[in-house]
């Protein structure tokens, strides 16, 4: 809602300025977006006289005109072919900074000098309407009475200051001028000077003019059109209306086209309700509020023709569509300059329908936004009666009587506050007087027993029903500030992770320990990319999305991941080691009736290298990095993962990928790229892996029990084999522990080689025992004894060689 | 080492006079023997001179420590030179064994501890060229210890989480794909209602669409846990809004809080959102109230915190005014508490919520909150 202070202060006597009104108003909860001065840009832009015209000696498109600006007569050329002799225009001096940011200097055209510069409307940021008709694509004409030598400003009426007031759903009051006049009058003390129209309640609910039987009205559909009521008017003569009242619609960003249509605007904005005129003439029969028929069409003021659905409210004649209730006029019943009848509508509506006729037809107007926050469902007689009262004063027709249909008029509320809760809430202490202060501040009316308050609600603050709103009207007006800090005085209570919470934390910091940088993605992602990743047969499917990249719940963690690798070696961050913890949605459900699956994963990819250093070494990543990784994970959580063989796997490298489980479950997979996939996203090498966290969860050892330190020494043995290449070294470390018995304590691979020294079909693979007992000094003989037995063990099972 | 030698040479010169108290019976047998041991006496501790002054002479010249272990084992080993002396001494007389015995003692002596100090002069020399050859270039840049980064979002989460946790608070969550009744219903919002239009939603059906605000978890917390006071508890996660500008992200995260016990107060609400903002964005913080409007809280007010980077005097953060909106806040709506079971005549709540984006922003200073989805490891590694 944009405010005019200068409209303002004739509905509320206040001496702030813009920007200190706006302190006040955001401070008590209508928060001012924006204060701006209409007439910022024109301080050095003047009204000027054209004296003489003359074409450019060089140039025939420009004008040489002499002009008047009452303390001088200056040399200003123009392109513009819109000006007479006589003509009074806006004269932008050397200097000038003009609204539309543009800096005026004196120029040379063409060998001529130019002292300043004439303005057309659009450089000085004003509507075309403020000149005369002649102002169309040239320069700014304006009305001759304007005085030459004074600020374009002034004589515009632009000394005014505009709040953008950013209102919250529960005030729509605060659409309507003298609303906000109070508002401020509440929170300012300040007295308030308003028609006697917005004192609906007050006025009897009738007008001072005689309800006629020759238009008949009639509400078919009850549930949606609560009252309908117009004014008849006769003898009207179209006019642009009244300088001040064009002016005060421009600053409200209403643009004036005559003097019916700027009435109905005008009074929207002073009340809040909106009107609309229909040329009387040009309906046929009875008016009827009904729903659209099947099919039926409707040509708006727009000019657009609209197809309409059955559930969508209708003003329509005996013949057809007049407009669209609460939305916008039809095209066929407008107001034109032969208009010479009118019935002029002021109605209350059901916000639900005017929303959904709007949202549908995508049309939002000042009217259908003011429907569907609610109006003031007592001022809609009322302000027919301010309609009448300003037609009569500009002479723009003659009001000769109204109808009025009402199917529906809601009570007015009455809502109890008592001091003592209001103090028990608030936390501070408020006292009756208090209380009075704000409800007379509040002009509301209320009687009061022993502390509790019986107060009437105003019919245009509908938003307080219940005591709650009250005890809010009294923080508000008394001052937040007021409340003092205390903290709650109830029992102590524990502030603590569940062991759930934890273990998602100790992951990240794991993650991260291990050299992964973490990242964040959306929960939303391209169709394509997650059908191949993810589970395409459980994924759900956004009915609005964004786009089409933005349009499927993800059903895997790694596209995600794999958009953010391509990203970053794009832009030559060439080591890439991320991770992503987060859900991904599943259900069984083709449509959805109950709430999906969110599982929570952790993901992880890495591809390139380290950045070289002069002394540690660079780190290539490849399989056994993340793989590492996850067994630096699952030793965090006390548990060990098993990694099996991946079969028919078709984005991952077959030799290069494993599935990975806990225990018996399956909770994820490792792998390096496909080299077909790792070339369509040019991601050479680049391996990832994605588990279930819940299982981690569930089977993480919450307690570390510690081991006892040996006390006898251990005894250390190498073991070098050379076995054939497909031989798990996994299943050669299982059986040499089978082997080793309880004195084995540790088996480790300390090399792997292929290459020159064995044959083609064939490794080698170095393995470091620690044998130890807790109970005595091992004796050397026992250990040979036992390595021989591994040794032989091994070479018959695994066709293995000992390399000495 | 010349010093020892002074030392030596008189007491062999007053040798010949000390045989002189000796009786006279074989007299000239004696003299003649006497003459002869002499003599050999004599020249042994010469000879044993001679290897002392050579043993220090080459003691000094040594440049090695296993030169100095050569000299040590030629001359003081079992089979030294010096040693070798101890074993001609069976020619001497009874009476000049031990005198003698104790001139090559004490010559031993003497060169042991002429050794030592060789020794260690020539340690301490050898140290000193050892420290000078290992001197590094203490600017070149330390080995590499390579760790990743957390997220500056879960990062600030889970310092708010600490924050509340330390006030008591448990963290509670629920789903990101909620049902409309938690998402708006239960919250004050029933269908239609004009303020659902300040939170554009992506729907999944009419029924089930992802969460627009934490809020929901509200709700859910109440029915988990009624009767249970009091209830304490924040709720960070994900939330969904159909927005993508410099400004606005599509996804985004906030933490909901909700306290609801006997007697609690709006001052309670400013106590504990006080407490927050001092150890969110340090001591000197000072917060304030502005009433507001949300459907789920009444009375409802914003909450701007004294701006962190001008301390309150007005810079281009805070557009001037000295203070920042950091969050939203209010009593719990009666019919809030009722949908969540408890009775509004026996208790009362304060909830709130607040932009994690936005804090981040705020405490590192980054200005497009599109860098926060980007994951530019260029970025991410600054946290
Ligand atoms: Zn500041």
């Amino acid at each position: 809602m944009k405010v005019s202070l200068e409209w303002l202060r004739e509905l509320v006597n206040i001496k702030l300025d813009g920007e200190n009104l706006a302190e006040v108003l955001t401070r008590g909860g209508i928060e001012v977006g924006s204060v701006e001065s209409l007439s910022e840009g024109l301080d050095q832009v003047v009204i000027g006289q054209i004296k003489e015209m003359q074409i450019h000696p060089d140039a025939d498109k420009l004008w040489l005109c002499r002009v008047d600006t009452g303390s001088a007569l200056l040399t200003l050329v123009t392109g513009a072919q819109n000006l007479l002799v006589g003509d009074k225009v806006p004269v932008a001096l050397a200097g000038a900074e003009l609204p539309n940011g543009a800096s005026v200097q004196e120029a040379k055209f063409r060998g001529v000098v130019s002292q300043g510069m004439l303005c057309s409307a659009e450089e000085l940021l004003l509507d075309q309407s403020v000149g005369l008709e002649r102002s169309e694509g040239g320069i700014l004409i304006l009305a001759p009475e304007a005085p030459v030598g004074e600020h374009v400003a002034d004589f515009l009426g632009l000394k005014d200051s505009v709040l953008d007031l950013e209102l919250y759903p529960n005030r729509p009051d605060c659409l309507a001028m003298v609303n906000v006049a109070r508002e401020i009058s509440s929170l300012t003390g300040a007295p308030v000077n308003l028609p006697k129209w917005a004192l609906a309640e007050k006025l009897g609910d009738k007008l001072d003019l005689p309800l006629v039987q020759d238009v008949k009205i009639v509400i078919e559909d009850p549930e949606l059109c609560f009252r309908y009521a117009g004014l008849i008017v006769e003898d009207v003569k179209i006019e642009p209306a009244p300088e001040w009242m064009q002016r005060r619609l421009r600053a409200a960003g209403v643009r004036p086209i005559n003097n019916i249509v700027d009435i109905t605007n005008y009074v929207m904005l002073e009340l809040g309700q909106p009107l609309h005129a229909f040329d009387r003439d040009k309906i046929q029969g009875a008016v009827h509020v009904r729903r659209a028929h099947a099919g039926e069409v409707l040509t708006t003021l727009d000019q657009v023709e609209r197809k309409l659905e059955t559930d969508m409210l209708l003003i329509a004649d005996e013949m057809s569509g007049l407009g669209l209730a609460g939305v916008m006029g039809g095209l066929d019943s407008e107001v034109t300059s032969g208009t010479k009848r009118l019935l002029v509508e002021a109605a209350h509506f059901a916000g639900v329908s005017i929303r959904r006729t709007s949202r549908r037809l995508g049309l939002r107007s000042e009217a259908s936004n003011r429907f569907e926050k609610g109006i003031n469902p007592y001022g809609v007689l009322a302000t027919l009666g301010r309609v009448s009262e300003l037609l009569l004063e500009i002479g723009a027709g003659r009001p000769v009587g109204y109808v009025d249909e009402v199917s529906y008029l809601p009570p007015l509320a009455e809502v109890t506050l008592s001091v003592k809760r209001a103090g028990e809430v608030l936390g501070t202490e408020v006292t009756a007087a208090d209380v009075k202060g704000v409800l007379d501040r509040l002009n509301f009316e209320y009687t009061e027993t022993q502390g509790l308050f019986t107060v009437k609600i105003p019919s245009y603050r509908s938003d307080i029903q219940i005591e709650e709103d009250l005890i809010e009207e009294v923080a508000r007006l008394t001052g937040y500030d007021l409340i003092p800090t205390t903290l709650p005085a109830g029992d102590l209570t524990q502030g603590m992770r569940t062991p759930g919470q934890e273990i998602r934390r100790r992951l990240r910091q794991v993650l991260i320990g291990a050299g992964m940088n973490e990242v964040l993605t959306y929960s939303f992602t391209r169709p394509d990319t997650d059908r191949k990743w993810g589970k395409a047969e459980q994924r759900i499917a956004l009915m609005n999305p964004l786009r089409e990249e933005l349009s499927v719940m993800r059903t895997s963690l790694v596209p995600g991941l794999l958009e953010v690798a391509v990203r970053n070696l794009s832009r030559r961050n060439t080591d890439v080691a991320i991770f992503e913890m987060g859900n991904v949605y599943l259900s069984e459900e083709e449509t959805l009736t109950k709430l999906p699956q969110e599982e929570l994963r952790a993901a992880g990819l890495a591809v390139g290298k380290s950045e070289r250093h002069w002394l540690s070494p660079v780190l290539e990543y490849d399989f056994y990095y993340l793989k590492g990784v996850l067994e630096e994970l699952a030793k965090e959580f006390g548990l060990s993962f098993a990694y099996r063989a991946l079969t028919g796997e078709e984005l991952l490298h077959p030799g290069r990928s494993a599935a990975v489980y806990l225990g018996e479950q399956r909770i994820g997979f490792l792998g390096e790229l496909h080299p077909r996939t790792a070339k369509e996203l040019d991601l050479e090498r680049a391996v990832v892996f994605e588990i279930e966290v819940q299982p981690l969860i569930e089977q993480a050892g919450t307690q570390v029990l510690v081991q006892a330190i040996p006390r006898f020494p251990a005894v250390q043995r190498d073991l070098a084999l050379i076995v054939p290449k497909e031989t798990p070294a996994a299943a050669v470390v299982a059986k040499i522990r089978s082997l080793g018995g309880e004195l084995l304590q540790e088996v480790e691979v300390f090399d792997v080689y292929t290459g020159k020294q064995v044959p083609e079909d064939r490794k080698s693979l170095a393995f470091s025992l620690r044998y130890q007992s807790l109970e005595r000094t091992l004796k050397d003989e026992e250990v040979n004894e036992l390595n021989s037995r591994i040794l032989e063990g091994i070479q018959q099972e695994f066709a293995a060689e000992w390399r000495k | 080492m010349a010093l020892c030698q002074i030392r030596v040479v008189p007491r062999v010169k007053s040798r010949p006079f000390r045989g002189m108290g000796f009786f006279l019976g074989s007299w000239v047998n004696m003299l003649i023997n006497k003459c002869n041991e002499q003599g050999r006496v004599s020249y042994l501790k010469e000879e044993v001179r001679r290897i002392e002054g050579q043993a220090l002479a080459e003691l000094e010249k040594a440049e090695s420590l296993e030169e100095l272990q050569e000299i040590k084992v030629r001359v003081l080993g079992k089979k030294g030179s010096l040693t070798a002396m101890l074993k001609r001494m069976g020619s001497l007389s009874p009476e000049e064994r031990p005198v003698f015995g104790q001139v090559v003692n004490e010559t031993r002596d003497r060169l042991e501890q002429a050794w030592a100090e060789a020794a260690q002069s020539l340690e301490e020399q050898a140290l000193a060229l050892r420290l000078e050859a290992e001197r590094l270039d203490i600017s070149l840049p330390g080995a590499r210890l390579k760790h990743g980064h957390q997220h500056p979002l879960t990062k600030v989460i889970e310092e708010i989480e600490d924050i509340f946790l330390g006030m008591g608070f448990q963290i509670a969550e629920g789903p990101e794909v909620e049902s409309d009744y938690y998402n708006f219903e239960a919250l004050n919002l029933p269908k239609e209602h004009p303020a659902r239009e300040m939170q554009d939603s992506f729907y999944i059906t009419e029924e089930i669409l992802l969460r627009t605000q934490t809020s929901p978890v509200q709700i859910r917390t109440m029915e988990k846990l009624y009767p249970q006071l009091p209830v304490k508890i924040i709720a960070p996660g994900k939330v969904y809004r159909k927005d993508d500008d410099a400004t606005h992200s599509p996804m985004f995260h906030q933490v909901e809080g909700l306290v609801i016990d006997k007697g609690i107060r709006m001052s309670d609400l400013k106590g504990i959102l006080l407490n927050f903002s001092r150890r969110m964005f340090g001591p000197g913080r000072e917060i304030r109230l502005r009433p507001s409007f949300f459907p789920f809280t009444e009375p409802s007010a914003e909450v701007d915190v004294s701006c962190m980077l001008c301390g309150g005097s007005g810079c281009r953060t805070c557009k001037g005014s000295g203070w920042i909106e950091i969050l939203g806040s209010g009593m719990v709506h009666p019919k809030v508490l009722e949908m969540g079971g408890y009775d509004p005549k026996e208790v009362t709540g304060f909830a709130f919520g607040m932009g994690v984006e936005r804090i981040a922003m705020l405490k590192y200073g980054i200005e497009d909150m599109r860098l926060l989805f980007d994951n530019d490891l260029r970025f991410l590694r600054q946290f």
